[in-house]
């Protein structure tokens, strides 16, 4: 028997309610009910950070929380960083400029780590940014040049000059 | 999907009481970061939940009536870390949960689903064995407060009566274990994140007003047995003596006959028991000198 909650939460700046099967991930609600597809499904047990997205301004692993528990919050995903005209943020556009992608597959749940980095205004050291960033697996990239596109999109929004 | 038979969401601790009551074969998730895991795996497959995740009252941290610190069972490990009444009064608490598994596993998981596992590994269970930490439970009959060391019974089995419809509510630092003291945490893992500990030492200290001398020293492992546990021969020398090296040294070798490790795939008995002295070494050396002390 199934049993079905009535989840109403803000997705993106937009505010949307779906009946939602109780024993769904939150992955599995923004990828089959919001069509959100920058939300992966990568180990599924809170590992990987593939599926990362922010609640509430935190970040998340959303294959280990529970859909029905997103009633009432602010998710945001990679989707929700595209400018009116479909521009994109700084962070991707530096992830692009500093090679920090190869297949793809981690980087949206890496960026919005990144965005929760960014976005709390701190000035982070390298080393701390390794520790903000860990909860991620890439197995293209070596993880340096994600160092680089992070460190130096923080920077560029603190005003600090960056080669 | 999560093969779960149903889920009972609980939005007060009384509701929480009564669906245990209700339906006593249910496992309770708070932050889910090993229940969903274990039902992912197979382990808990088929089971029904009662989510506490939605209670907000117990989150956060305050300083109660008695001036002894409350933690909401709730309260995720970030939280703590980042709560000013940690920082102030019980520092190495926010330094330890800080290093469990990510940040995003920090953001969910909880100081009460780490304690009410019952594993010796936690990262928060040595520092608040090493500070007597009381652990709150609420039931059908009201409130019942123990001590940490009784709260844990065996490897993954901890005091809570579901006869009783009990959870965990809250944690207690109280005020004489916190004042005045300072201490220490160090893990030992093959890696920095997402990593289960091989060992995890917490010590602390409080001096004597002229900081010459331990007043009061507490040690406590994870990893060291089934369970977290104190090292009280190592106390006990520490205890009432003055700031020498060679106290130190005796007080980290001293712990080799409290604690009892076991052979894992993580590590050996013989290279626990090894490093469980240095990281007591080096704890409280880290910890005297946190409480202002030079040791001569």
């Amino acid at each position: 028997m199934s049993q079905y909650k009535l989840v109403r939460c803000n997705i993106n700046g937009k505010d949307v309610e779906r009946m939602v099967d109780v024993r769904a991930s939150l992955t599995d609600m923004l990828r089959n009910d919001y069509r959100l597809t920058s939300v992966k499904k990568g180990c599924e047990v809170g590992e990987c950070g593939a599926c990362n997205v922010l609640i509430d301004g935190e970040a998340f692993n959303s294959c280990i929380y529970l859909a029905v528990w997103a009633d009432g919050k602010h998710i945001r995903t990679l989707e929700g960083l595209m400018g009116p005209n479909g521009e994109l943020s700084d962070i991707q556009q530096a992830f692009i400029d500093e090679t920090a992608i190869q297949c793809g597959f981690c980087t949206p749940g890496f960026i919005m780590s990144a965005v929760e980095v960014l976005e709390s205004g701190e000035l982070y050291s390298r080393e701390e940014l390794r520790k903000r960033l860990s909860g991620h697996l890439c197995r293209c990239t070596g993880y340096e040049n994600i160092l680089n596109a992070v460190e130096k999109t923080m920077k560029r929004r603190h005003g600090i000059p960056v080669d | 999907m999560y093969d779960m038979k149903a889920l009972y969401e609980a939005e007060s601790v009384s509701d929480a009481i009564r669906l245990r009551l209700e339906h006593p074969e249910a496992q309770i998730i708070a932050g889910g970061s090993d229940v969903l895991v274990q039902m992912r795996e197979g382990k808990r497959a088929g089971k029904e939940l009662i989510s506490i995740y939605g209670i907000n009252a117990l989150r956060g941290v305050s300083i109660d009536g008695d001036e002894a610190l409350r933690i909401g069972s709730l309260t995720s490990f970030s939280h703590i870390t980042r709560d000013p009444l940690i920082q102030r009064y019980i520092n190495v608490l926010g330094e330890a949960v800080d290093q469990v598994g990510s940040p995003q596993i920090r953001n969910i998981g909880t100081i009460g689903g780490n304690t009410c596992n019952g594993v010796t590994s936690a990262d928060s269970a040595s520092t608040l064995h090493a500070y007597e930490a009381i652990v709150e439970l609420t039931g059908k009959n009201g409130v019942r407060r123990l001590p940490i060391k009784d709260f844990y019974i065996k490897a993954g089995v901890v005091d809570i009566r579901a006869e009783e419809g009990e959870i965990q509510t809250a944690i207690l630092i109280p005020k004489a274990s916190y004042e005045n003291t300072f201490g220490h945490y160090i893990k030992y893992g093959m890696r920095n994140a997402m990593e289960i500990a091989s060992l995890g030492c917490s010590v602390n200290v409080r001096l004597s007003p002229d900081k010459k001398t331990i007043e009061r020293c507490r040690i406590a492992y994870g990893v060291a047995g089934p369970v977290p546990m104190r090292a009280p021969s190592a106390e006990a020398i520490a205890n009432g003596s003055a700031l020498t090296e060679e106290m130190v040294t005796e007080f980290a070798l001293s712990v080799l006959s409290d604690i009892n490790p076991r052979d894992s795939w993580r590590a050996s008995k013989a290279f626990r028991q090894h490093i469980a002295v240095e990281m007591a070494r080096r704890a409280l050396i880290a910890s005297i000198e946190k409480a202002g002390g030079v040791i001569a």
